[in-house]
């Protein structure tokens, strides 16, 4: 996806630059880019490390174990076909803190495990079925899938730190005071998806024993 | 509103001193040797800032050209005239839509709105908010469902673009609230 993107965004780039007669200035923009793209990860860096840094005493110490049970009731409601000893539970959990807690490399591998072992619920309910729901048809999304990935893109984050890199970094006067408002947006955003989600899963009848 | 985003404000200041303030304390509490786990982990944020690097480097020169070559302009004025009906600021119809696709030509996007326009103009407040909360529908979904062998995805999409698109838009009322 992205060859293409970054392909296409660089010829077009050049070609209409050149019908414009911007050359020039398309030499200097690649240039002054480059070096800008590192400038800013050296600033990013010290953000990150301070992030990173916080959040490994996090875990060491248990907050971010506790934040893990405290959502229990909340995976409950959104996977009510999901039992509470399936290890597709542990994954989505440990996804969703990862989100939260704005730790995004530590959140895709603990997804990826999480669809795995959501793919082997619907091979255990092949043979009988598990939390009052039978296999979705081979190939086809579980409501338990659909579920995790619309929760997931709604994006729940409590400190968007990258963005709060960028803005510091580009001159701004007070860099974190967008983090409540990215807040009530997530929440929003978030709320609209759990609700989509109960709705469609009311309606979806069929693989019920 | 004007108090809600007094409020709004408030918290944001907080919020990073509270964490720091919380997690150490309860680090020292339950006696764990808290500098040397923040090094560590510090050590880890370095490392994935220098993993992100190159890429960074190929998005930046590439919106770096877009830019240059006067295109994004272009491409502004050219939805503008349809999104200024439903008070959609046209600046930011390229990043929404790249967004989608990808995090970091999203990123690239983005700075170059902090360039254009400054950090805490209404469009750099929107930006900075809706890069928080939407997230590149196309390419988790892509990943997700792939490592679970599904190809009919039901309702995920529907609900991916409702949950985003309810995102963009708080972005842009609470960014023109702000200002």
């Amino acid at each position: 996806m992205l060859n293409y993107l970054w392909g296409a965004m660089l010829l077009l780039g050049i070609v209409y630059g050149a019908f414009n007669g911007r050359l020039p200035e398309i030499t200097a923009a690649a240039l002054d880019s480059a070096k800008e793209a590192v400038t800013l990860c050296i600033t990013m860096t010290g953000v990150m490390a301070l992030w990173v840094g916080l959040m490994e005493i996090a875990r060491k110490s248990g907050v971010i174990g506790r934040a893990t049970k405290k959502i229990q009731p909340f995976i409950s409601f959104m996977f009510p076909g999901l039992p509470r000893e399936h290890k597709a539970r542990e994954y989505i959990t440990t996804n969703i803190i990862a989100n939260v807690f704005g730790l995004g490399w530590a959140a895709t591998p603990a997804g990826l495990k999480a669809m795995e072992a959501l793919k082997e619920l619907e091979e255990e309910r092949k043979t009988h079925p598990v939390g009052g729901r039978r296999a979705a048809p081979k190939g086809t999304a579980s409501n338990e899938m659909c579920t995790f990935l619309i929760l997931n893109i709604s994006s729940l984050q409590l400190i968007p730190v990258n963005i709060i890199a960028y803005r510091s970094q580009y001159g701004s006067v007070n860099p974190a005071a967008v983090i409540a408002p990215s807040i009530a947006a997530t929440l929003l955003s978030a709320a609209a998806a759990v609700i989509f989600c109960k709705v469609m899963e009311g309606r979806q009848s069929v693989w019920k024993p | 509103m004007e108090t809600v985003i007094q409020i709004l404000l408030y918290i944001s200041d907080m919020l990073v001193p509270f964490l720091i303030l919380y997690v150490v304390a309860h680090g020292l509490l339950v006696r764990r040797p808290v500098y040397d786990d923040f090094v560590k982990g510090a050590r880890d944020g370095f490392k994935t800032v220098f993993q992100i690097m190159p890429t960074l480097v190929g998005l930046m020169v590439a919106v770096g050209i877009l830019r240059a070559s006067g295109f994004l302009d272009f491409l502004s004025e050219t939805l503008g005239n349809v999104t200024e009906l439903v008070h959609f600021p046209s600046e930011l119809v390229p990043l929404t839509i790249v967004r989608m696709f990808s995090a970091s030509a999203a990123t690239g996007l983005a700075l170059d709105i902090f360039k254009q326009y400054g950090t805490d103009s209404y469009l750099g407040l929107a930006t900075s908010i809706l890069m928080g909360c939407t997230e590149t529908i196309f390419y988790t979904m892509s990943v997700y469902f792939m490592t679970a062998k599904v190809k009919k995805t039901r309702y995920t999409l529907a609900g991916a673009l409702l949950a985003t698109f309810v995102g963009v838009a708080a972005s842009i009322v609470l960014a023109g609230m702000m200002k």
